[in-house]
């Protein structure tokens, strides 16, 4: 029972890492209907500027975790957002009406691109972040095992939540919110009725690479190590988790997140540490197969 | 034109400001590990550098675009002659960098000439004469060429192991051509299959001593096999779907090899894997046990070459193989079932074509041939791990294809000339390789989504065109 709840807590830790990600993928597949390939590296990004973020802080000697904590989460947010908006801006928009694999293959590009880039200009070897918060405290303790909760985590969690609450507030109730849900439900109308199409798109784009930089730092804070290509096994693993909960669906995205968070540290708890990844993907499969729109999702009509 | 001056002044400095806002972090600061921690130093000097070409890049792009030719050249001229000249920069990279930003001015400028005299010369009637005779004869000349290449002079070990590198990737752009190419299936996972050939090929030889020709076939069911098992479930899925999942399979076989050491030996691969023999005969100084060598066979005294000039015409046929099946298939009801599903799916099912069914086909012909290339691979290497199999390759196949222009069949030669020979030849552009490469597909789908040779015969005509004037 200990060791199920400390599963537990860990798994819920992960989930919402992965379902911030997953944000990203289901707001721009609810717009223009793609799926955005390189959001793992925009995660990747964020994750190596928070890294960068917490040196830089800690060379101007600004002590206070919170502090530096809060300069960092939004220094990182809003740099990682200039590449969303780069990426939508020159390798997609272009795309727009031409066949239907092109943004796929440009976006497959981008990830390449953006993966050696950053090899190229920081390394390939595994960056250490450092433990910037530590402790935490014991929750219970049963069977000999301690149940703990680090801070980390509660920082984790708080931050999702808050970031989840808001955003869903301003999908609810914002205009920009509104002309997000025009564009998604219609763009040529949208646009027809004053709704500036291509501002809209961007937005998205910046606030899905908002949000993934917001997970890069937590995955630099949990794990504490980054490499260029953490991007890829997250990116997939959290498109998963848009998938199974639906995509083009927001509470999908973070239920799927969360699910494939438990799925995962499950397996890797009691069954086998080496096939965990591959049981992500074959929940991936399975979703696909028996049940293509998700949890939370609407069947997609087909029009002609 | 004055008025336009400081608009293009003011959308070179934000495009440079948003390059120095993306560059800050990720190049600005270049983080290392010094013992147990990690620290960084400034790269300020090489970010600016970079922007400062970055906002001249863009205005030379914009002149052009305005149709000020020759100040655009100028700048164009100046950028690369700066990026040229023997200046002390910080590193090599940003010379690379600045004369790319120039030369690409200079194509911007030169580009609606240069299209506007190709276009006339097409239509000019000798023109349109020269171009059929030359598309008639290109492939047949590069044929010759490929099959009179391990005689030629030039042609020593370094030549040919990169020759017999680059007909591998040819084989298998020419086999992902028909999945993607053909059917319009995009397919990220295409290295799984080539893996299964390999491992086949390696585990049927060293365990049970089959033999390369024996195996070949198998290796090309097996990995059919799998393209079923994998397809089955998920060619009823839309286009992108279907990506992102074979891109999950890629990865799943990679990591059930690299796991299952009983099996495939984990990260330390197979070795000692046997060559392809020529009836029988092996191809080596001294042949093992009950078999005999080639020189021993034939009389021809024994050279190191030889085996890699058989196993380059093995790849050679092979890859002519794959070819002649993808042209032939394409006349036949099932290849242009393929290409009309790629056109329009919903058409087809209106028209009473099964689509599960007939991309099923397509992903199982397309996972075959890389069956086949991997066994023939695994005959090459004789030694392979999972190491060969990574999410990489797959891309790289895929970018061949793509630059290739999908569904014409010399594109993939030049393709794979292009992003596989050039690499190697330049090896100090190595690191830069992938870069370019993400580089090359955002810009080829963004300029020239149709590839490389954009144009394709049709495989059909509603009304048979007559010979010119």
């Amino acid at each position: 029972m200990a060791y199920f709840s400390q599963q537990l807590i860990n798994a819920v830790t992960l989930g919402a890492i992965y379902g911030l990600i997953a944000i990203g993928y289901t707001m721009v597949y609810g717009i223009i209907g793609m799926i955005n390939f390189a959001h793992g590296e925009v995660f990747m990004i964020g994750a190596f500027i928070s890294l960068i973020g917490f040196l830089i802080c800690a060379a101007l000697g600004i002590s206070s975790v919170p502090v530096s904590i809060v300069l960092v989460l939004l220094m990182a947010m809003a740099f990682t957002a200039v590449y969303g908006w780069t990426i939508e801006r020159t390798a997609y928009r272009p795309l727009r009406g031409s066949f239907k694999l092109a943004p796929l293959i440009s976006a497959i590009g981008v990830s390449i691109l953006l993966q050696n880039y950053v090899q190229l200009a920081q390394g390939a070897r595994p960056k250490p972040g450092g433990q910037i918060v530590q402790g935490g405290f014991t929750l219970f303790s049963a069977d000999g095992f301690d149940v703990r909760v680090t801070w980390l985590q509660i920082i984790i969690w708080v931050v999702t939540v808050a970031l989840m609450a808001g955003f869903s507030w301003l999908i609810a109730a914002t205009p920009l919110g509104r002309q997000q849900r025009a564009c998604e439900q219609d763009m040529k109308m949208a646009a027809l009725l004053g709704v500036n199409v291509d501002r809209t798109i961007s937005l998205t784009f910046v606030m899905g690479a908002a949000l993934a930089a917001v997970a890069g730092m937590m995955f630099l804070m949990y794990y504490g190590v980054v490499d260029f290509f953490i991007g890829f096994l997250a990116g997939l693993k959290a498109f998963t988790a848009a998938v199974l909960g639906g995509i083009g669906s927001l509470p999908g995205a973070m239920l799927g997140g969360l699910l494939i968070g438990l799925i995962e540290v499950f397996w890797a708890g009691y069954f086998s540490s080496e096939y965990k990844d591959v049981a992500a993907f074959a929940i991936l499969v399975l979703v696909l197969i028996f049940r293509p729109s998700g949890l939370l999702g609407r069947p997609e009509i087909e029009k002609v | 034109m004055e008025a336009r001056l400081p608009s293009m002044l003011k959308d070179a400095a934000m495009t440079a400001l948003v390059a120095a806002a993306l560059g800050i972090f990720i190049v600005g600061f270049r983080t290392y590990d010094v013992g147990k921690g990690l620290t960084f130093d400034f790269q300020f000097v090489e970010l600016g550098i970079a922007v400062v070409t970055i906002f001249f890049g863009r205005l030379g792009l914009q002149l052009a675009s305005v149709g000020l030719k020759w100040p655009a050249f100028l700048l164009g001229t100046v950028l690369g002659a700066i990026g040229a000249a023997p200046l002390r920069l910080p590193s090599t990279f940003l010379h690379w960098f600045i004369v790319l930003a120039g030369v690409l001015i200079v194509l911007r400028t030169i580009w609606p000439w240069a299209n506007e005299t190709m276009a006339s010369v097409r239509q000019s009637p000798r023109g349109a004469a020269y171009g059929r005779y030359f598309a008639k004869w290109f492939g047949a000349g590069l044929l010759a060429l490929a099959i009179l290449m391990p005689f030629a002079p030039f042609a020593d070990q370094k030549t040919m192991d990169l020759a017999v590198l680059i007909l591998t990737y040819v084989m298998l752009g020419w086999g992902l051509n028909i999945v993607v190419g053909l059917a319009g299936l995009l397919d990220l996972g295409y290295v799984a299959f080539y893996a299964v050939g390999a491992y086949s090929y390696a585990l049927l030889s060293t365990q049970y001593g089959l033999g390369f020709w024996s195996v070949l076939p198998l290796a090309g069911m097996m990995a059919a096999a799998f393209g079923l098992m994998l397809g089955f479930p998920v060619l009823r899925l839309r286009g992108d779907y279907l990506a992102i999942v074979t891109m999950g399979f890629g990865e799943i076989i990679r990591l059930v090899l690299l796991n299952w050491v009983d099996l495939s030996n984990g990260p330390a691969g197979i070795g000692s894997i046997p060559g392809p023999t020529l009836f029988g005969a092996v191809f080596a100084e001294t042949a093992p046990a009950g078999k005999q060598t080639f020189a021993e066979m034939t009389g021809i005294p024994f050279s190191s070459n030889q085996r890699l000039i058989y196993l380059y015409y093995i790849i050679l046929m092979l890859a002519l193989v794959t070819n002649f099946f993808t042209q032939r298939v394409r006349r036949l009801p099932v290849g242009r079932a393929w290409e009309a599903l790629r056109e329009d799916e919903t058409a087809c099912k209106a028209l009473g074509i099964n689509p599960t069914n007939t991309k099923l086909t397509a992903f199982a012909v397309g996972a075959m041939f890389a069956g086949f290339a991997g066994s023939f691979f695994a005959a090459k290497q004789r030694f392979i791990s999972p190491e060969s199999f990574t999410f990489i390759e797959s891309a790289i196949i895929l970018a061949i294809v793509v630059l290739g222009g999908m569904g014409s069949q010399i594109g993939v030669v030049l393709a794979a000339v292009l992003l596989i020979g050039l690499p190697e030849w330049f090896r100090d552009l190595g690191a830069y390789r992938m870069v370019v490469f993400g580089l090359a597909m955002v810009l080829i789908m963004v300029f020239r989504p149709r590839g490389l040779i954009a144009h394709r015969e049709p495989s059909v005509r509603l009304h048979p065109v007559r010979a010119g004037p």
